[in-house]
């Protein structure tokens, strides 16, 4: 049996070594980071878990929530005495949870497919990673009655704030032309975009089969319905 | 001696910015909730400084929020920055300013990397030229389209014909800033003020005559973090840390917020409808939220530009009491009308947020 090697496989991504020096376990990060104030999170933990290059401890990591509570707001960049960024090494831990499929083992890592298919497609399709089009006011209830206005007039309100609303040319919300499209496109296949897209696919696919979900590829199926919505509650520190 | 020293300590938050000839690139958050804010920056520079800021249609999105929602790779992210620079330097421009928060922020760890690292350079430019035959070459100046504004913020302040005091006191608008994490978090050098000493905004504020308010969590996440708001089960901390910002700001009684980033005042804007909903609660005076302006439009408004057509109507909280504390006439009517002056018809009102 080969012997996993997650640690060198994280010291191989340049976020990883620019995030971790050597942490001394102040606490800083925990104490500014927004995410550890909300979730069951702790930065400063997984600086000591991945430094301890126990390969077994970073596994479990790779396949916990624990991994995918940071906001990557950054602000442990900012405090940290030693230099380093907890936020980086959480990029990096991510980006080895996607390649190993490992994601799909927790709630939380499990709803990366619903990234992919929204921002992905809003991308690709729109050359946007948000859209208008794309902002439904029954998956964003919290955008409120003026969303619902504004969507319902869109072409009107936009023109009148001297978008270019899905017309050639310069301005806001232009359409990006197909061959400006294509260049995203070709980008996205020489820098490996497409690559991951497909291990989120793939490991996705298998673990909807295994939880009893068809899914099918790029819509809006049951499982991508179930891991967009659901929320086992279990993710946040016990009141004292 | 203390003086000096405390000049020498300033540099290290201050940051070059260029005078003219910008290559404007667009945000897609702004764009979609606040393009009146875009056209805005644009009219300020072109119309009233007389500045060159070009925009070149073919650029697109970065692909920030898929970098930080982890969905693509770095390599992915660094070869579309290095298109908009190959789009730059086609048009013969040397200075880049973006739109985005998340893309200045995006832009600045880019050329970091390469500055200290420069075979990801080489990377970058082999992944672009077999991915479309482009070449590019690095701009000479990075600065967001809110650092351009602060440098020509008592030009602004001069030409405009409001300033930020209410006209029944006499005293200062009271203004709550909020900067945004990717402005300097991650580069304080590279942010007016760092991230400790957030000035960018406050020194906008000030030269119209605004008061700005130091509060506990002024520093602190509006709550985006991305995964955490996009997918729907995560929302509950995107809304709570933007939650312990208003308990935190309300106390001062902010007249208003003002925002760098153009996540920031969607989030500070509608999670304040959101949490009147659910709560009851309203930070505003009277049942009303307190407004979220970015920073674009707080300069619009000053300068006298109509309201409804810098975009105030796309906000879930009303401005109209803003509008009135500094006198700032406005046509309720106007609000809801299209370019040609037809009336669309007013969105619903929501059960709990007072909304003209």
């Amino acid at each position: 049996m080969i012997k996993p090697d997650y640690f060198t496989q994280l010291k191989s991504d340049i976020r990883f070594n620019e995030g971790l020096h050597a942490c001394i376990n102040c606490g800083t990060c925990s104490a500014i980071c927004p995410a550890a104030a909300f979730y069951n999170y702790d930065p400063k933990q997984i600086a000591t878990q991945v430094q301890s290059r126990n390969e077994q401890v970073i596994e479990n990591l790779l396949k916990s929530d624990t991994i995918w509570y940071c906001g990557e707001c950054m602000s442990c960049k900012t405090r940290c005495p030693r230099g380093n960024t907890p936020g980086l090494i959480i990029m990096a831990l991510r980006q080895l949870s996607i390649e190993t499929g490992f994601f799909a083992e927790s709630e939380k890592g499990r709803q990366i497919l619903a990234l992919k298919r929204v921002i992905g497609s809003n991308i690709l399709n729109y050359g946007y990673c948000v859209h208008v089009e794309g902002i439904s006011s029954e998956m964003h209830p919290e955008q409120g009655p003026i969303w619902k206005w504004i969507r319902k007039h869109a072409e009107k309100v936009y023109n009148r704030l001297g978008a270019n609303y899905g017309k050639e040319g310069p301005g806001a919300l232009r359409k990006i032309s197909d061959s400006n499209l294509k260049e995203l496109d070709q980008i996205f296949q020489v820098t490996g975009a497409y690559d991951r897209f497909d291990k989120i696919e793939k490991f996705s696919k298998k673990k909807a089969t295994e939880m009893g979900y068809n899914t099918k590829i790029e819509s809006m199926d049951p499982y991508f319905l179930m891991i967009y919505r659901h929320n086992s509650e279990k993710h946040y520190k016990q009141k004292a | 001696m203390i003086n000096e020293g405390k000049i020498r300590v300033w540099k290290d938050y201050q940051k070059e910015i260029a005078d003219d000839r910008y290559f404007y690139v667009r945000s897609c958050i702004r764009q979609n909730f606040f393009p009146g804010a875009e056209k805005t920056f644009l009219r300020i520079m072109r119309d009233e400084l007389r500045k060159d800021v070009f925009e070149d249609p073919r650029h697109t999105t970065c692909t920030g929020i898929a970098y930080h929602t982890d969905i693509v790779p770095l390599e992915t992210i660094m070869t579309t920055v290095a298109r908009q620079f190959s789009l730059m330097t086609e048009n013969g421009y040397e200075n880049i300013v973006p739109s985005c928060i998340t893309s200045f922020g995006i832009y600045t760890e880019i050329l970091e990397l390469w500055e200290h690292h420069p075979e990801w350079e080489e990377k970058a430019k082999n992944y672009l030229f077999k991915s479309t035959g482009r070449e590019f070459k690095k701009p000479k100046n990075l600065a967001h389209s809110s650092d351009v504004i602060f440098k020509y913020r008592n030009e602004i302040a001069h030409l405009a014909k409001h300033c930020l005091v209410n006209k029944e006191t006499g005293q200062p608008i009271r203004v709550v800033e909020h900067i945004g994490c990717h402005y300097s978090r991650m580069f304080p050098q590279k942010g007016i003020g760092g991230a400790e000493y957030p000035f960018v905004l406050t020194g906008l504020a000030e030269a119209f005559g605004g008061e700005v308010i130091d509060y506990p969590e002024r520093r602190a996440c509006c709550g985006f973090g991305f995964r955490q708001y996009l997918v729907q089960a995560n929302r509950g901390y995107s809304i709570a840390c933007s939650k312990k910002k208003f308990e935190s700001m309300a106390p001062y009684k902010p007249d208003m917020i003002i925002t760098n980033c153009p996540g920031c005042p969607y989030f500070l804007d509608r999670w304040q409808y959101v949490i009147s909903e659910m709560e009851g609660t309203t930070y505003g005076a009277n049942g009303y939220g307190i407004p979220v302006l970015t920073f674009e439009e707080l300069a619009g408004l000053m300068m006298g530009y109509n309201p409804w057509d810098i975009g105030l109507q796309m906000h879930q909280v009303s401005v109209e009491p803003l509008l009135d504390k500094i006198g700032i006439e406005y046509d309720s009517h106007d609000k809801y009308c299209d370019a040609e002056g037809i009336f669309m018809g007013k969105p619903e009102i929501p059960e709990i947020l007072k909304f003209c």
